[in-house]
C-alpha cells in the first residue's frame, strides 16, 4: 500500500463509533480506510493486558447502552461480541451494613423496606417516572436530533416528529419532562426517596462522567441516559462485555474487516487536509497521506477542530463555539489485579450482589461534599467510586481464583491544584500514587483488605485517559451531556447533524448527537448522513420508529 | 398385620412427581420454587433467574439434571441389527466409544421420538431419549437375538454446559481422561462414571453418566470444583433458550411424537423435519424405510425451518403468513437470543412454503403492551445454520474458557 491511496471515506480514530460509521460505509460499499494514532484499536473501549494473566477494561468497563439496531446490523454476535448481564449492586455504609440492589424485584422491596418501610413502594413510583423518560428519549438515540432554527426540510420533519411525540405525552409528563432534563438528581430523589443510603445508592448514575455535582441542574438527565440502555430488553440492565470492552470494538473492527475495509493502527492523523472547503484527505503523523472526499473524526469536537485543522478553514463563530464546549474532565479510574477475591465483611457469604456495581458513599452530602474538592482542582478525599470485580462472571479476565477489579473514581480534576497552581503537568507518579491511596482508602470501608491483595494497579488519571485515548481532559462522554450540550446543541448549535462546516467531513463520535456511553449511536447516526449526502440513504437500515410504534 | 378400615393404604405406585437424588442439592439451591414435572420425576423450570442462568450456559458453566431421560441398553449378537430395525441412520457408522443423534420412526415413516445412541462395544447400545420406549424396543427387536433392559433408573446423568466446563473436569481430577475427547467422544473415565462430550446448547459441554445411587457424590465433586469456573446450576428454562439457539429440535414442541398423537395428521417424518441425512436408504430395511422412500419420492409436506423474525419481540406460537395475506404455518419455538442479540424462531411450513418457496414470508406478533393487545407482521427470513455456533465448541483439548 503506497503512502497516497485514495479512499472513498477515511474515518480518523477506531473507537467504537469511528469503527461503527466504518463498518456501515463498507457495508454499503464504500472503499474506507480507518486510522488509529494507537498500536490498538478500541479507543475507551479496549481490552488490554498490563499484567501477565490480567485483561482490564482500561476505560469504559460495562455496557448497556449500545444500541441492539447496531449490533445487529452489523453481526456483532457473529463476531464473537457476547454481552453477559451482572446481579444488581450495593452501597456499603461506614457502621458495616448496606443497601443492595438486588435484581429480584420481591427481594428488593423487602431491601429497601429494611432501611426505610416508606421507600419500599416510591421505588416502583421512581421507576415508573424513569422508564417513562427514557422510553420517551430513546427513539431519538438513533435519528436526527430535531433542530428548530432549521428550515431544511429534514430537519422540519424531525422536528414534526418531536412535536407530536411531545404532544403525545400530554401536558402533565411534558412538564414533567422538561424538568427531568433541567433538574439536579439529587432534588429528584429527595422527592421520591427518604433514606440518604438509598437516594446515595441511586444518584452515581446522575454524575457519572461529569463535572457537576449531585444537585447540580442537569444531573438528573445524565442519570437517565445511563438508564437508557438494556441488556435484552431489560431496561436500565447494565452487562460485561465477555473478555472486556474491547470484545466490542475487536467484533466491529472483525466486521469492518470483513467487508473489506481497512485499518492503519500506529499512526494518528496530524492535519484534516482542507482545499476550497472542501476535506480532500488526512496527513499522518508518520508523513503519510490518504486521500478521500469525505472525512469522519471519531475524535472529540475539540481535538478535532482545535488541534487538527486549520482555523483558517473555519468559520470563527464555529470555532468560538467548539472553544467553548464543555468538556471537562470529571473521573480516573483504577484498574486491578488481585490475588484472591477480597472479602467484603458486611456482605453475606457469596452474596449474588458482589457480581455487581459496588459503592461507599452513603449520602447526597458526602457526593456533593466530593464534587466541592473537584471545584478546588483536587480529587475527592471521600470519592464516589463504581466498583466491579467481572472476573466472578467472566472467566476470561484473570486467572483461575485470581480477580480483576475495575474502579471508575468521581470526582478528579483535569488540571490538578497543586500549591495554588491548577495544570494537567501536575499529575505525575506521586500524584497518581496519591490519588490511589484515597481511593484505597475508601474502599476500605466495605473491603478492608484490599491492599493485601493488589498484584498490580494501572492508575488512570484525566490527564492519562486524554494522553492516551485522546479524550480532551479525559471526559468520557467526549462532552458533556447537560441540557446546553444536547440535541440540536450537540456538539454546538447549528451543527448537529454530524455534517461540519467544512464540507464532506463529519463529526462520528460521541461529541456529536446523542452523546457518550458506549451507544454507537452516533457511529451509525453519522453514517446515515453520510450515505444520505452520496444520495445512498437506502444503503443501510432505517431504524428510525414511525411515531405510535412502539419496538 | 391386620387391614384396619381406618388406615388408608398407601397406592402400589408413587402419586404425584417423585425426586431424583440430586433433589436434595436442588432443592437448597432453589430460590424461584419453580418445579416442574419430567417423566414423573420434579425437575426445577428455574432456580433462581433464568437471565442469569442462561448466560451461566454461554459464559462460564452450568449443571443439569437429565437423570429423567429414558435409558434402554440394547445388548447381544443382534444389537447392532436391532438398532439398524429402530433408527433411519446406519448404527453401524457409531463407532464403539461414540455417541450418535438419531431418529425412528413407525411403519408411516412418521417420528416416535429422537434421542442419542451410545455405544459401549460392538453388541452394545444405550439409548436415551425423551418417551418411554420400552414397548417399542421390544416390539422392533422381536425376532432378533437381543436383550432390551431400560436403565432408566439405574443410571443417572449430569448435563455439564458451558465454555469452563473443560476446566472445571480438569479440577475435578477429569482432566486426563477428557482432554482427549472429541465431540459426540465417549469413555468410561472411572468406574462407573461415563463421559460423553454432547449436550443440548451447541457449546462445549459434556455429559456425565453413573449410577442411580452414585450421582449425588459426582454432583458434589462437580460443585467443589466449580467456584473458580463460575459454575451454576440450571433449571430447564434456560437451556431451552440454549438448545433453540443451537437450533435443535424438541419433542413434544417443534414435532409432536406420533405414538402420543390422537389426532390424525399431526406425525412427522425426519424429511419433514429437516433430518433427510439422517435417514440411510441404503442400510437394509428399517421401520418406516417404504414410507419414508415413498415421501421422498413425492416430497414433504411440511418443512421444519430456522427463522431470523425481524423486530424485538419473541414470536414463539406466531402464525407465519405467504405475502402477508396466505397462512402457511407456524412458529413452534421462538426467542430472543441473547447471545445473537436478534429474534429466532424454529418453525414448521407447509409445503411448498419453506421448500421451494423461501421468500416473502411473514410472522404475525401479537404483544402485550400493559393491557392493550398489538399486532404486528414482522419480516422472516429462513436461516441453514444455527443461531448460535463457536469454535469452542469443537476445539480439541477444549480451551481453558
Amino acid at each position: 500500500m503506497g503512502q497516497h491511496d485514495t479512499y472513498d471515506a477515511i474515518i480518523a480514530g477506531a473507537g467504537h463509533n469511528g469503527l461503527t460509521t466504518a463498518c456501515y460505509l463498507a457495508r454499503a460499499g464504500l472503499k474506507v480506510l480507518v486510522v488509529e494514532k494507537n498500536d490498538w484499536i478500541g479507543g475507551a473501549a479496549v481490552s488490554r493486558s498490563l499484567h501477565e494473566g490480567w485483561t482490564y477494561s482500561n476505560c469504559s468497563y460495562v455496557c448497556s447502552l449500545l444500541r441492539r439496531e447496531i449490533v445487529r446490523d452489523l453481526e456483532l454476535p457473529r463476531f464473537g461480541l457476547q454481552v453477559i448481564p451482572y446481579e444488581g449492586g450495593a452501597t456499603f455504609t461506614r457502621d458495616g451494613d448496606y443497601f443492595a440492589y438486588l435484581s429480584d424485584h420481591d427481594a428488593l422491596r423487602r431491601e429497601i423496606s429494611r432501611h426505610s418501610a416508606r421507600d419500599a413502594d416510591a421505588y416502583t413510583r421512581f421507576s415508573q417516572t424513569v422508564i417513562r423518560q427514557c422510553r420517551f428519549i430513546r427513539p431519538f438515540l438513533l435519528r436526527n436530533a430535531p433542530d428548530p432554527t432549521s428550515l431544511r426540510p429534514r430537519d422540519l420533519q424531525e422536528m414534526l416528529y418531536l412535536g407530536r411525540k411531545a404532544h403525545g405525552l400530554g401536558a402533565h409528563e411534558l412538564n414533567e419532562t422538561l424538568r427531568f432534563w433541567t433538574m439536579s438528581i439529587g432534588d429528584f430523589l429527595d422527592e421520591h426517596f427518604e433514606s440518604d443510603l438509598i437516594k446515595a445508592h441511586l444518584a452515581g448514575s446522575g454524575i457519572i462522567g461529569t463535572g457537576l455535582g449531585v444537585y447540580s441542574p442537569g444531573t438528573a438527565y445524565v442519570l437517565l441516559h445511563h438508564y437508557m440502555g438494556d441488556v435484552d430488553g431489560s431496561i436500565g440492565a447494565w452487562g460485561f462485555a465477555r473478555g472486556g470492552m474491547g470484545a466490542i470494538t475487536k467484533a466491529l473492527g472483525d466486521s469492518f474487516t470483513e467487508a473489506d475495509g481497512t485499518i492503519v493502527t500506529g499512526a494518528g492523523v496530524e492535519k484534516f487536509l482542507v482545499q476550497d472547503g472542501r476535506v480532500t484527505g488526512v496527513a499522518l503523523d508518520n508523513g503519510d497521506e490518504y486521500r478521500a472526499g469525505i472525512v469522519g473524526s471519531n475524535m472529540d469536537v475539540k481535538r478535532t477542530f482545535l488541534k487538527h485543522t486549520d482555523r483558517a478553514a473555519l468559520p470563527d463563530d464555529f470555532v468560538t463555539a467548539v472553544e467553548r464546549f464543555k468538556i471537562r474532565g470529571s473521573s480516573g479510574k483504577l484498574n486491578i489485579a488481585l490475588d484472591a477475591l477480597p472479602d467484603f465483611p458486611a456482605a453475606p457469604k457469596g452474596a449474588p450482589f458482589l457480581r455487581g456495581d459496588l459503592h461507599c458513599s452513603t449520602t447526597l452530602d458526602e457526593l456533593e461534599r466530593a464534587y466541592d474538592d473537584w471545584k478546588d482542582g483536587r480529587w475527592s478525599s471521600e470519592p464516589y467510586f463504581d466498583m466491579l470485580i467481572p472476573s466472578q462472571i467472566d472467566p476470561t479476565m484473570a486467572p483461575p481464583g485470581k480477580h480483576m477489579m475495575t474502579v471508575f473514581v468521581q470526582y478528579a480534576p483535569y488540571d490538578l491544584n497543586v500549591g495554588g497552581v491548577r495544570s494537567a503537568d501536575n499529575w505525575d507518579d506521586i500524584q497518581r500514587k496519591a490519588f490511589a491511596d484515597a481511593v484505597f482508602d475508601k474502599i476500605e470501608q466495605c473491603c478492608p483488605d484490599i491492599r493485601r491483595h493488589v498484584v498490580h494497579a494501572e492508575i488512570r488519571s484525566p490527564w492519562d485517559i486524554e494522553n492516551e485515548v485522546g479524550l480532551t481532559e479525559g471526559n468520557i462522554f467526549q462532552g458533556e451531556l447537560t441540557f446546553d450540550q444536547l440535541l440540536f446543541n450537540r456538539p454546538v448549535p447549528g451543527y448537529a447533524s454530524y455534517d461540519m462546516p467544512i464540507r464532506g467531513m463529519y463529526l462520528v463520535g460521541s461529541s456529536a448527537h446523542p452523546g457518550g456511553g458506549v451507544m454507537a449511536a452516533p457511529g451509525a447516526n453519522a453514517a446515515r448522513e453520510i450515505l444520505r449526502g452520496l444520495g445512498r440513504r437506502r444503503a443501510m437500515p432505517d431504524h428510525r420508529e414511525p411515531l405510535g410504534a412502539e419496538a | 398385620m391386620a387391614k384396619s378400615a381406618k388406615i388408608p393404604q398407601p397406592f402400589a405406585v408413587p402419586i404425584g412427581l417423585v425426586p431424583t437424588p440430586l433433589q436434595p442439592r436442588l432443592e437448597a439451591l432453589s430460590q424461584a420454587k419453580a418445579w416442574a414435572g419430567w417423566a414423573g420425576y420434579i425437575t426445577a423450570r428455574v432456580l433462581d433467574n433464568v437471565e442469569f442462568e442462561y448466560f451461566a450456559i454461554r459464559n462460564q458453566v452450568t449443571l443439569f439434571d437429565i437423570s429423567p431421560m429414558h435409558k434402554y441398553r440394547i445388548t447381544g449378537p443382534d444389537a447392532l441389527a436391532v438398532m439398524n430395525r429402530l433408527i433411519t441412520r446406519d448404527a453401524a457408522k457409531i463407532g464403539i466409544g461414540r455417541v450418535g443423534y438419531a431418529m425412528w420412526c413407525n411403519e408411516q415413516g412418521m417420528v416416535i421420538d429422537d434421542g442419542t445412541i451410545f455405544r459401549f462395544g460392538e453388541a452394545d447400545f444405550r439409548l436415551c431419549c425423551q418417551e418411554p420406549m420400552l414397548t417399542w424396543l421390544l416390539d422392533s427387536a422381536w425376532g432378533f437375538d437381543a436383550e432390551i433392559r431400560d436403565e432408566s433408573e439405574a443410571i443417572a446423568g449430569l448435563s455439564l454446559q458451558g465454555p469452563t466446563a473443560f476446566s472445571l473436569l480438569a479440577e475435578a481430577g477429569f482432566g486426563d481422561a477428557v482432554a482427549g475427547l472429541k465431540p459426540f467422544d465417549l469413555d468410561e473415565v472411572e468406574p462407573g462414571i461415563w463421559i460423553s462430550r454432547t449436550g443440548f446448547t451447541g457449546d462445549l459441554g459434556y455429559e456425565l453418566w453413573c449410577g442411580w445411587d452414585g450421582v449425588l457424590a459426582l454432583w458434589d465433586r462437580l460443585w467443589a470444583a466449580g467456584g473458580n469456573w463460575g459454575l451454576r446450576a440450571i433449571g430447564g428454562e434456560a437451556l431451552d433458550i440454549a438448545r433453540i439457539e443451537a437450533g435443535f429440535i424438541a419433542a413434544g414442541v417443534d414435532f409432536q411424537p406420533v405414538h402420543g398423537a390422537i389426532r390424525l395428521g399431526r406425525g412427522r417424518s425426519p424429511l419433514e423435519l429437516g433430518f433427510a441425512r439422517m435417514v440411510d436408504f441404503d442400510k437394509g430395511h428399517f421401520n418406516g424405510r417404504r414410507a419414508l422412500l415413498a415421501e421422498r419420492a413425492r416430497g414433504p409436506k411440511h418443512h421444519l425451518v430456522r427463522l431470523d423474525i425481524g423486530g424485538f419481540r419473541p414470536a414463539d406460537g406466531a402464525l407465519l403468513y405467504h405475502k402477508k395475506k396466505k397462512e402457511v404455518g407456524h412458529v413452534t419455538s421462538g426467542i430472543w437470543s441473547p447471545t445473537a442479540k436478534r429474534n429466532v424462531a424454529l418453525a414448521e411450513l407447509r409445503a411448498p412454503y419453506g421448500g421451494a418457496v423461501k421468500g416473502d414470508l411473514w410472522a404475525e406478533i401479537y404483544v402485550n403492551l400493559e393491557g392493550q393487545w398489538d399486532k404486528r407482521l414482522v419480516p422472516v427470513r429462513i436461516e441453514d445454520k444455527p443461531f448460535f455456533t463457536h469454535k469452542r465448541a469443537r476445539a480439541t483439548p477444549p480451551n481453558r474458557f
